[in-house]
């Protein structure tokens, strides 16, 4: 009872809104007599009318297509009816038998055609028959070379031509043409055949499909001259032949003088890229007949064009010649050196899929893909699954062993979930951590899997999985964050065995301590010590550095000497407290600064930044700790170790300052064979090692190769960096700046729904409709043929802004284009 | 009011009388009837009342539960009359996880103390109604509920204050008179009044709730049961033995709770009569209106069926013998016999008889008079600040899912006080915070073992609220889903970057009365077909902005929730259990990454290591963890299993021709496997430049 008078309810608010937007003439096929017909037939208008008897079957094929080509036509102004013919009418057109029944077009009262039912075979025939008949003067359908070279001398230098080949009147093809004829008939003459030998002529070679061409002939002023001719690459539908015509009628070359990032033309609103031609004063004229060259080959694919480099207010690479802006939103333009039209017709080329409109209706939910793995750690631990791991040699814990377990000795906890692929990728790290701890060391392995004991995760504030907290009697749990792999938490347990920073109480330990005497065994685990120098009367001083002491706790050993005597310290290391004294043992050196004013978390940088190398061996441990620096690296790629030559040249150059703005390192290949990946991306063919290059990330992408020819010396390297500076090497390639998408589509659950149920859940159209809710709804219609068509959005805006820009709600649920160009529906006839 | 006055008066009632009778104290007295104070007063110490007396102290506020009876759980003393508990208490899962064996503990409250639960109570599957007294009384005990015990509220009115939380206090009168002056009334009282229908001959009739339970007295008689309900089926089953037969009458159909999923329906352990029914054994099921019945007595204290209308015809006099029954003009009329007993056993209603008019506590007109009209809230839709809570708050999902019923409104309660906590106390609803590459773990955590969203599905969903650019997200568990739209003003928290709701459903045609839930291929298996699960399964909805009311009051027919910008179904799962890799977690991420435009995928060091030196902006996954000095180093087996798949590049020794020694990144290889991990699009040669 509740659900049919609820109901009611929602009958009635679709209604109302039905009457709100549908105000415009009604959508089902009228029915009238033959006099009232005639009656309400309006001078100028154009009616389609087909007569039957009255006791005919309501129902019938050609009445259904009849019925859904009513509102098409009523867009084109176009009014449909049913005149049912009583037997005593004696109208002449109501036939005589049942076969005898057509369709007759007229204006105003004048009969323009009529129509055997069989050629109105379904609703693009009717449509395409019916405009073909008004659009008489419009399209001239020709069948013969001769006519067309007529019809084209004829227009020489007055207007262009749509030249188009359809496989036959009537069909959706045709009916394309025709729509796209009754918005631009009046500014192009509209040419069509169906004589495959025609499109032959002009030398078409797949004449399987349909063809478009447009002829530029209004530019043509000399008549042997045969006019220019741009064939559209896409298939014939409506939306395509739109598109194509815009670019047409958009201005061949532009001259621009602004950031190409900022430009914008008619083309990136079509979802086409632009491309510019980069142009001095010197040789502006050569240029400019390059770039038209260029705009002539990219018609209708991309819009060229020109910008005055000299009168650009930002900067672009000195080198470039060509820019190429994608139709895409977002996407930072390029900068490209190409010295050849053709391939800057090919890089426009290899671009346009992303663009392309998908018109074929693949299912993209049948792509088999969607269902394998494509997450690296996902499949390689699904794969390792049967594999026996050394479990035993950590402790599980439960709910109720967990307190008991933790308490009774130092431990550390694994929090995992054995439904969870990166936890369990890390369990494999962890249990090789208890392999390499066995026997040597009091800290207990534990590990505790959340998907079975929920409750204590939940409880030592655990949300998120793998977690590793380290548990010490009197101390709260300390939570691990460094990287997930066995070196590093091994590193950690180990330098957890001092509780930092350690507080010294002589002036020998402490230089033990200094020395790596103290904790011998440690030191391997922390390449720096670091020792903090205070007088005992430094008390805020002292807390600021236990305080990032603590925080460095298991990943740097720091040490605190604040005795009366700590003059002796300060004065060997020659510096004034408070001071920080960092020991590298690797070195066996000893470095100092002053500690004059510096916060608890400035320490903490003070000490990060102090573990950074001068030029360091990057590994895929390391690499992250150089990027915070942000500056652009100098990378040499070694296979093997470094050639101490070249470590020298290098760190000779780093102490003169002269790489102060990059971060120097190096690559193992053998220790991070991975390297070797970096290199296929950076070169096309592998260049003999070593190699160095300059690697700008942070900005430009850009990638720069130290030439092979030349050795590694500081003179070259200095030289090279000061051409690199001055804008005169060129890079060898821009690293890809795409964001990262979904890798494949998911279900789309939402349209498989719509397309079981009997009516679209969707349906109830809220009363007042904003703009974006008409676009959505106006998709809807699209997926009404239970395919997923995916439209680039750059289509969806210029569909949504013709609406708002000229017409506005009359057709507001309609999914045509052509419903929103200006020219009146019923203005010309 | 002051503490003095107020301590004597909390103490047992014959203290209140002492202190009255002096006349010294008389101010005092005066004074403290104006009325005692408390920030939130329960009604009732049920189930229900004592849940939401155990949050409110657990956060430390001011309340009171009132209780009429000396103790907790009364209704439990007498119902059902047959003393077996039917909602299930198993002991045994399989598995140790607290939160999913809540799923199927039907008994417990929600507490901390693992102690209280209901598996200590009872071993048997279906207990007895006497251990739930026992539990609901060391619930109170052992948690320090403070209630009221022996203390009637026998009205209710309203007292407008604009210095009230909501406006005005409500005043609780109890049967000595003295006044209690609440802020927030939380009505736990269940459903305690008999519904009786009226007909002719009705006073003929024994109710469920005094009727015998011993079967002796129902040797070799005829009995009629008017209802349909457990209830009626539970006083059959228990004397289905002795008596010659039993009939049963109802306006509608059985409805079978395995057939609609609906725990209130005919449970199969009361279902012996259908059996018997079935099995051509006298017993018997009949359909009609109660409302048009008459039973009239005859000479032999027998009971006869008639119908109203026959007695209306000739009211003169009342006699069986004079009085036409149907039998009469149609000698096959089913219920010709004459019955020893007819019992009724019609179910219960809210009792409204102690609300002021004032309080505007309506029944709703949907579901009948038996509950008091709320919002998905629970909050009365009269007065603001009035919740109902437990079993008279099951309107809000009467048929559909588990409201009246411990195992679902202990959930519903918890909402409840959350809500509370935000509107009163400035508490935000909890939450917790993680990086967006915890989504899918986050999400598929949660289905797996919330008791939430599994009881309560359809009312209570998780809600994932997505940070600006969608780099991290806030996790809400178990918020009333149809209070989507006031969500933001309801949990403090803001939802302006699009969401996600994670609910629980049947199929949308799997559940029913009449609906064969046995069919052949009645269970989906391929992802693709998620959609169509017909058992309980997760379902996913993404918003990119919040819902208005107006969109949620006019959803679509049968929809939970308003059209969402896109939704996902995980496949339902014979285990209920959803962790499968492809199966069940990589349709999940494909559907968050393409609803958050994002590749949610997880990769090594040595890959984001690559990313990082190859490519300008890289996965979340790195960004949020290799980057952050936490990448997920792979181990040499795990690194090798990468490379077969080739979704890893091995990088052999060196002087090997590189191209020989890794797949190029964006080819597939002939196995159809997807492509090296690569943003899509464009490989890493494609935007090489010529020189």
């Amino acid at each position: 009872m509740m659900s049919s008078s609820l109901n009611a309810f929602r009958v009635g608010i679709s209604f109302v809104t039905m009457c709100i937007f549908y105000k415009s003439p009604v959508h089902s096929l009228q029915e009238v007599s033959p006099q009232k017909y005639f009656s309400t037939l309006q001078p100028g208008k154009a009616s389609l009318a087909y007569f039957c008897q009255a006791d005919s079957p309501s129902t019938s094929i050609f009445l259904e297509e009849l019925n859904q080509a009513v509102r098409p036509l009523q867009d084109y102004g176009i009014s449909v009816a049913k005149v049912n013919c009583i037997k005593e009418e004696t109208s002449k057109y109501c036939g005589k038998g049942k076969d005898s029944m057509k369709a007759y077009l007229f204006r105003g009262n004048i009969l323009l055609r009529e129509f055997p039912t069989d050629t109105l075979f379904d609703v693009n025939a009717i449509v395409a028959h019916v405009l073909f008949a008004l659009l008489f003067n419009e399209v001239k359908y020709v069948t013969t070379q001769e006519d067309l070279q007529n019809t084209e001398n004829s227009l020489k230098g007055k207007a262009d031509i749509v030249f188009s080949y359809v496989r036959a009147i009537g069909t959706q093809e045709h009916r394309a043409v025709m729509e796209a004829a009754f918005v631009y008939g009046t500014t192009y003459q509209f040419v069509l055949t169906t004589e495959i030998a025609l499109l032959e002529s002009i030398g078409s070679e797949d004449i399987e499909y349909a063809h478009l061409y447009f002829f530029h002939c209004k530019l043509v002023l000399d008549l042997t001259q045969q006019c220019r001719r741009t064939l559209m690459g896409k298939p014939l539908t409506t939306l395509n032949i739109h598109l194509f015509i815009k670019t047409m009628k958009a201005p061949l070359l532009t001259e621009v003088a602004e950031d190409p990032q900022q430009v914008s033309t008619v083309h990136l609103q079509l979802g086409l890229p632009l491309v510019f031609i980069v142009s001095q004063q010197a040789t502006y004229e050569a240029d400019r007949r390059t770039a038209e060259w260029v705009a002539w080959r990219l018609l209708g694919k991309a819009g060229v064009l020109l910008l005055l480099r000299d009168s650009l207010e930002v900067k672009i690479p000195q080198h470039a010649n060509v820019v190429f802006k994608k139709a895409e939103k977002g996407v930072p333009v390029e900068y490209l050196v190409l010295h050849d039209i053709d391939l800057i017709i090919s890089h426009v080329e290899n671009n346009m899929h992303i663009e392309e409109i998908q018109e074929d209706e693949d299912d993209d939910m049948e792509d088999p893909d969607m269902d394998i793995q494509d997450d690296e750690v996902a499949e390689t631990v699904y794969r390792d699954r049967k594999r026996q791991l050394p479990l035993e040699l950590t402790v599980e814990l439960t709910e109720d062993t967990f307190n008991a377990t933790v308490m009774a000795s130092d431990s550390i906890v694994l929090f995992y979930a054995g439904w969870q692929a990166v936890s369990m990728a890390f369990l494999q790290s962890y249990i090789d951590v208890a392999v390499k701890l066995k026997g040597i060391s009091s800290m207990l392995l534990t590990r505790i899997n959340c998907a079975d004991w929920s409750d204590v995760c939940t409880k030592q504030n655990v949300t998120e999985f793998p977690v590793v907290k380290m548990y010490k009697k009197g101390k709260s749990p300390l939570s691990y964050a460094g990287m997930l792999g066995t070196e590093d938490l091994l590193n950690f347990i180990q330098l957890n065995r001092v509780s930092c920073p350690v507080n010294l109480t002589s002036i020998r330990e402490a230089e033990e301590y200094l020395s790596g005497e103290l904790y011998k065994d440690l030191i391997s685990y922390s390449n720096v010590s670091v020792l903090g120098l205070f007088s005992p009367t430094m008390a805020s001083a002292k807390e600021d550095f236990t305080e990032a002491g603590s925080y460095l706790q298991g990943y740097v050993l720091t040490g605190i000497y604040s005795e009366d005597d700590v003059l002796i310290l300060s004065n060997k290391y020659a510096v004034t407290l408070p001071a920080l004294l960092l020991a590298r043992h690797k070195e066996q050196k000893i470095e100092s600064m002053p500690l004059v004013g510096t916060s608890a978390q400035d320490m903490v940088q003070i000490i990060t930044d102090a573990l950074l190398e001068a030029f360091p061996e990057i590994t895929v441990e390391n690499l992250p700790s150089y990027l915070r620096l942000q500056k652009p690296l100098l990378i040499l790629f070694s296979d093997g170790s470094i050639n101490p030559q070249y470590n020298k040249a290098i760190l000779t150059l780093v102490k003169q300052k002269y790489l102060d703005s990059l971060t120097p390192c190096w690559v193992n290949l053998k220790n991070t064979p991975v390297g070797r990946g970096i290199l296929q991306a950076y070169f096309d063919s592998p260049p003999p090692l070593p190699v160095l290059v300059l690697v700008n990330l942070h900005s430009s992408g850009h990638v720069f190769a130290f030439p092979s020819d030349q050795t590694i010396t500081e003179q070259n390297l200095i030289l090279w960096l000061k051409k690199l500076e001055a804008g005169l090497e060129n890079h060898i390639t821009i690293l890809p700046a795409q964001e990262w998408k979904p890798p494949l589509p998911a279900y789309d659950f939402l349209s498989m729904i719509d397309a079981a149920a009997p009516q679209h859940p969707a349906r109830k159209v809220p009363e007042c409709m904003k703009e974006t809710d008409v676009q959505e709804n106006d998709k809807e219609q699209h997926e009404d043929k239970l395919t997923i068509r995916k439209e680039p959005i750059e289509t969806l805006r210029i569909k949504h802004w013709n609406r708002t820009g000229s017409f506005p709600l009359q057709r507001a649920i309609s999914g045509d284009i052509f419903d929103v160009i200006t020219r009146s529906a019923t203005g010309i006839w | 009011m002051g503490v003095s006055a107020a301590a004597p008066l909390w103490g047992p009632p014959g203290l209140l009388l002492t202190i009255a009778l002096h006349p010294a104290l008389s101010m005092r007295l005066a004074k403290a009837s104006v009325a005692l104070h408390r920030d939130y007063c329960i009604l009732g110490a049920g189930p229900a009342g004592l849940q939401m007396a155990y949050f409110l102290q657990l956060a430390g506020r001011d309340y009171a539960v009132f209780e009429r009876t000396p103790g907790p759980g009364s209704f439990f003393l007498r119902y059902p009359r047959h003393r077996k508990l039917i909602s299930i208490n198993k002991r045994y899962t399989g598995k140790t996880n607290a939160e999913f064996n809540l799923r199927h503990d039907w008994n417990s409250l929600l507490s901390h103390d693992p102690r209280l639960l209901f598996r200590h109570y009872s071993r048997a599957y279906f207990p007895d109604a006497g251990d739930m007294v026992r539990y609901l009384r060391d619930f109170t005990h052992r948690l320090g509920l403070q209630v009221l015990y022996n203390t009637t509220i026998a009205h209710v009115t309203l007292d407008k204050d604009r210095q009230a939380w909501n406006g005005h206090y409500f005043v609780l009168t109890d049967q000595k008179g003295q006044a209690y002056r609440c802020s927030v009334l939380l009505v736990a009282t269940g459903l305690s009044v008999p519904n009786q229908v009226d007909f002719p001959g009705s006073e003929h009739v024994e109710g469920y709730e005094s009727v015998s339970v011993d079967p002796e007295d129902f040797v070799g008689q005829n009995v009629l049961i008017l209802g349909r309900g457990n209830a009626a089926f539970e006083t059959a089953e228990n004397i289905l033995g002795v008596t010659n037969f039993i009939h049963m009458l109802s306006r509608s159909r059985v409805r079978l709770s395995w057939a609609t999923h609906y725990v209130g329906d005919l449970r199969a352990i009361n279902n012996g009569l259908l059996d018997t029914y079935q099995l051509k054994s006298l017993d018997g099921l009949l359909e009609s209106d109660l409302a048009d019945l008459a039973i009239l007595k005859d000479r032999e204290g027998k009971f006869h069926i008639t119908l109203k209308y026959f007695l209306e015809e000739d009211n003169t006099n009342q006699s069986a013998d004079s009085i036409s029954l149907p039998q009469d003009d149609n000698d096959n009329f089913a219920m010709r016999v004459a019955y020893d007993r007819v019992i009724r056993c019609l179910g219960w209603n809210f009792d409204f008889s102690i609300f002021n008019k004032s309080l505007r506590l309506n029944s709703g007109s949907a579901f009948g008079k038996k509950y008091p009209l709320v919002r998905a809230s629970y909050e009365s839709k009269g007065s603001r600040g009035l919740f109902i809570l437990g079993t008279a708050s099951h309107s809000v999902d009467y048929r559909k899912s588990a409201g009246g019923f411990i195992h679902g409104f202990r959930y519903t309660v918890r909402a409840v006080h959350r809500l509370l906590e935000y509107r009163h106390h400035g508490v935000a609803w909890p939450c917790t915070e993680h990086p967006i590459t915890q989504l899918t773990s986050t999400i598929i955590r949660r289905v797996n073992e919330a008791s939430g969203l599994y009881q309560m599905f359809g009312v209570l969903a998780d809600i994932v609220l997505l940070k600006e650019n969608a780099t991290a997200f806030q996790y809400l568990q178990e918020f009333p889903m149809q209070m989507l739209a006031q969500l933001e003003t309801l949990v403090g928290r803001t939802a302006r970057h699009g969401l996600f709701v994670i609910n629980m459903e049947y199929g949308r045609n799997f559940s029913g009365p009449d609906k064969d839930v046995f069919f052949y291929d009645r269970s989906v298996g391929h992802t693709e077909d998620a959609w169509q699960s017909n058992f309980l399964h997760p379902v996913i909805y993404y918003y990119r902005d919040l819902p208005t009311e107006q969109e949620v009051r006019f959803r679509p027919a049968h929809w939970p929730l308003p059209r969402p910008t896109a939704i996902h179904h995980i496949v339902e799962d014979f285990l209920t259990d959803w962790t499968a890799p492809v199966g069940h977690i990589l349709p999940l991420r494909r559907f968050l990454e393409n609803c958050l435009d994002t590749d949610l995928r997880s990769f090594y060091a040595e890959s984001c290591f690559l990313f990082a030196l190859t490519q300008q902006k890289l996965p979340p996954f790195c960004q949020q963890g290799y980057l952050r000095m936490q990448g997920l180093a792979s181990t040499e087996s795990l690194r090798q299993h990468g490379v077969e798949s080739g979704l890893l590049r091995g990088y052999s020794a060196a002087g090997r021709h590189p191209e020989d020694s890794s797949q190029q990144p964006g080819e597939r290889d002939p196995a159809g496997h997807p492509p090296a991990p690569e943003p899509p699009g464009q490989s890493l040669e494609g935007n090489k430049e010529e020189l």
